[in-house]
């Protein structure tokens, strides 16, 4: 796989040969908001999830970055059917699972697993790495040739732990090893897709790169595909071959990854890409584009109209508040780069001749320095 | 970028006199387990007006050490030996009633939660004012136009009204510029900011990051800057301090130290961070293992378990005998010189373009 990686964009672009695994249309999810006495009702919704399309093709890997509160992460649960979509259709292998029941979705459940964030959290104190890595297979009743044991302590192996470990308590590994465990629990049922969801923030910065090399190998070799969710841009760069970015429960501009880190169109791709912090190796890196944004992402109970990027928008026009710009592959964009902006920017990331600063206690203090 | 560039008006750095200077620091917990070494001997300089980074995995004793500066650990379950000089007062042997008086008031944090760091009882504006009409026995009137003159500062929107709100009414970025506001309420000589942003998103990250850089200009402070990214530190910091299992490994000016790093810590902290440019082909390049226990540290080196070049060091040195840091740009390593150069040259660099 990697020898293709010169030539993403064929490769990231739906409508190639790549066969579709999963297919996500306008998938909603509000969470109400209840208040009122004495009767509880309905007084509002957070709006988490706001119509998203996004595809995942047979062993693809997709990423998906966005700020705290963008949606990412609940994007991430509707697919693995965590949570219920209040609208939408999320079609896998063909099948539409929207509103699948629990006996239906269990042939389908064994094929899509979750990476969950928090190593600590999402491991079971009280079994031993052996049992918690089998139960996904007790619970499906998959009995690989050679047993259950033999097979978790392949997985030990297959993931960098010691199969001795196999009674051993999750207490007694480090959070890299731990993350390995749950790694590995989501491999026991051979997945064909794999949601992780912020799978390395929570490590040390000497440990995420042992666990994001894991995880592109297992998708490298076993040609699982991925939902990687992580507000990480590098990270997400190193892993994905298409990115989406997210904004307010809205999936703003998505394309392979050539497309959204070197030609981004939509503002907020461009403002997240320059306030990531570089290392400056020389001084070239200092040509890297300033935009500084002001405030903070609006609430999504009331988010704004039209556009949602709109209020923190340095090319904000009376058309962004009353029309929301539709996803589309604009003028100027490659095969399968989406944008959704009524004025997008120029796809580059280099230094424009002004810096981008709204916020004012910036201006303020840079024009007195 | 304006703000790399030094300000004229900030006193230059004279020599030697530093500011505040800690010698052979070392802190140590008790615990059922054992005695926990969460500072082994640090020693590190700052200078009015400049930044120095301190990165390190968590558990390097990065936080521990600027909490002893400031006199917050608990004296109860901690023993700290060493020195620490802020402005010719010696901070260790200090009484609570003498560090009181300069906590909040020449040395201040930043902390990294907002939300827990700031009390959810008060409002925002009178946590700002207390300590101001404590240190400088100012009227609440002339607190009240402080506050709200460093909330604007920050760029609080409408500071006069924000004063009467409470913490929950803020939102992550704002409480964090408050916090940064409150901070800055006795125009202090030292400010630490231990990891001030990690809460926060990028976008936001950046705003603070330059906020604090422009600050830092008009005021003149000097900055402990605590961090676990290496990028947050390449754009803030002047100065730098690698921190390991509770010892510095290498120090230096933030362009030495990232460009030519030369301890293999470093240099496995650098390899396995992606960049942005990076080559995604280019495997990421882990450090082996994990943070050692502080309750029972390796011998000699800390980092030798992890280290892949202890085979280039003659005899056991490594696993025997502590490598020192010497004074200036150094770094706590039996490689030679030379040594570390041409491994630099030869293997880590084509790994970082």
């Amino acid at each position: 796989m990697s020898d293709n990686l010169t030539l993403p964009a064929q490769q990231g672009s739906p409508g190639t040969s790549t066969e579709e695994l999963l297919k996500v249309e306008g998938l909603t999810k509000h969470f109400p908001i209840h208040g009122g006495f004495p009767i509880k009702r309905k007084v509002g919704a957070v709006q988490a999830v706001d119509g998203i399309d996004l595809t995942i093709g047979v062993g693809e890997s997709v990423g998906m970055v966005g700020e705290s509160g963008c949606g990412k992460s609940t994007a991430g649960r509707l697919i693995t059917r965590l949570l219920e979509p209040t609208g939408g259709r999320i079609t896998y292998s063909g099948q539409d699972i929207t509103h699948a029941s629990r006996r239906q979705l269990a042939p389908v459940r064994s094929e899509i697993q979750m990476i969950f964030q928090d190593p600590y959290s999402s491991l079971n104190p009280r079994q031993t790495v052996g049992s918690i890595i089998k139960s996904p297979m007790e619970v499906n009743g998959i009995e690989p040739a050679g047993g259950r044991e033999k097979r978790v302590r392949e997985l030990l192996e297959l993931v960098g732990l010691n199969p001795e470990h196999y009674n051993r308590f999750p207490h007694e590994f480090s959070g890299g090893q731990r993350q390995r465990i749950g790694v590995a629990r989501a491999l026991a049922l051979r997945p064909k897709l794999i949601v992780a969801d912020e799978p390395v923030s929570a490590l040390d910065v000497s440990i995420q790169a042992q666990v994001v090399n894991l995880l592109k190998k297992v998708q490298e070799e076993m040609g699982i595909a991925f939902l990687f969710i992580a507000h990480d841009l590098a990270i997400v760069r190193h892993f994905s071959q298409r990115v989406a970015v997210m904004y307010l429960g809205k999936i703003v501009e998505v394309g392979d990854r050539e497309s959204i880190y070197h030609r981004p169109r939509h503002p907020y791709t461009h403002a997240l890409l320059s306030a990531v912090p570089e290392v400056a190796m020389d001084d070239e890196t200092e040509t890297r584009e300033r935009i500084r944004l002001a405030g903070d992402v609006p609430s999504p109970i009331h988010p704004p109209s039209g556009c949602r990027f709109r209020t923190r928008c340095w090319k904000a026009q009376d058309t962004c508040a009353s029309e929301e710009p539709p996803l589309l592959q604009i003028s100027g964009n490659r095969e399968g780069h989406l944008t959704a902006c009524h004025f997008p920017e120029e796809p580059t990331t280099e230094a424009r001749g002004e810096d981008v600063v709204l916020d004012p206690a910036l201006v303020a203090l840079e024009e007195e320095n | 970028m304006t703000t790399l560039t030094k300000p004229e008006g900030a006193p230059a750095p004279t020599g030697p006199d530093s500011f505040l200077s800690v010698r052979d620091l070392k802190v140590r917990f008790s615990t059922e387990d054992g005695i926990v070494k969460a500072v082994d001997g640090l020693s590190f300089d700052v200078e009015r007006g400049r930044t120095l980074g301190i990165v390190g995995e968590s558990g390097s004793g990065k936080s521990v050490t600027n909490l002893t500066i400031l006199g917050l650990h608990n004296p109860r379950t901690s023993t700290v030996d060493g020195e620490i000089v802020l402005d010719g007062k010696e901070l260790v042997t200090a009484t609570e009633k003498e560090l009181e008086r300069l906590r909040g008031n020449k040395m201040a944090m930043i902390f990294q939660d907002p939300l827990t760091a700031l009390s959810p009882y008060y409002t925002v504006g009178r946590q700002l004012s207390e300590p101001f009409m404590k240190h400088t026995g100012a009227s609440k009137k002339e607190a009240r136009d402080r506050a709200v003159h460093m909330l604007e500062k920050v760029g609080i929107p409408q500071p006069r009204t924000r004063f009467d709100d409470y913490p929950h009414q803020f939102s992550g970025g704002m409480r964090q510029r408050a916090m940064i506001a409150m901070a800055l309420m006795c125009d202090p000589d030292l400010l630490i900011a231990d990891e001030p942003t990690t809460a926060l998103d990028v976008t936001v990250q950046a705003q603070i990051l330059d906020l604090l850089k422009d600050l830092q200009q008009e005021f003149g402070s000097a900055i402990i800057f605590i961090t676990h990214d290496l990028g947050v530190i390449s754009t803030m910091a002047d100065d730098l301090l690698v921190m390991y299992a509770g010892r510095a490994v290498e120090r230096g000016s933030v362009k030495e130290v990232l460009r030519t790093p030369k301890h293999p810590y470093t240099w496995g902290l650098l390899s396995s961070m992606p960049r942005l440019d990076g080559d995604i082909n280019e495997e990421l390049t882990p450090i082996p293992g994990s943070p050692p226990s502080l309750l029972n540290p390796p011998s000699g080196c800390p980092f030798h378990p992890r280290c892949a070049f202890t085979g280039e060091v003659p005899g056991s040195r490594c696993t025997d005998v502590r490598p020192p840091l010497a004074d200036g740009r150094a770094s706590a390593c039996h490689l030679s010189a030379e040594q570390k150069q041409t491994i630099f040259i030869d293997k880590i660099q084509p790994r970082l373009r």
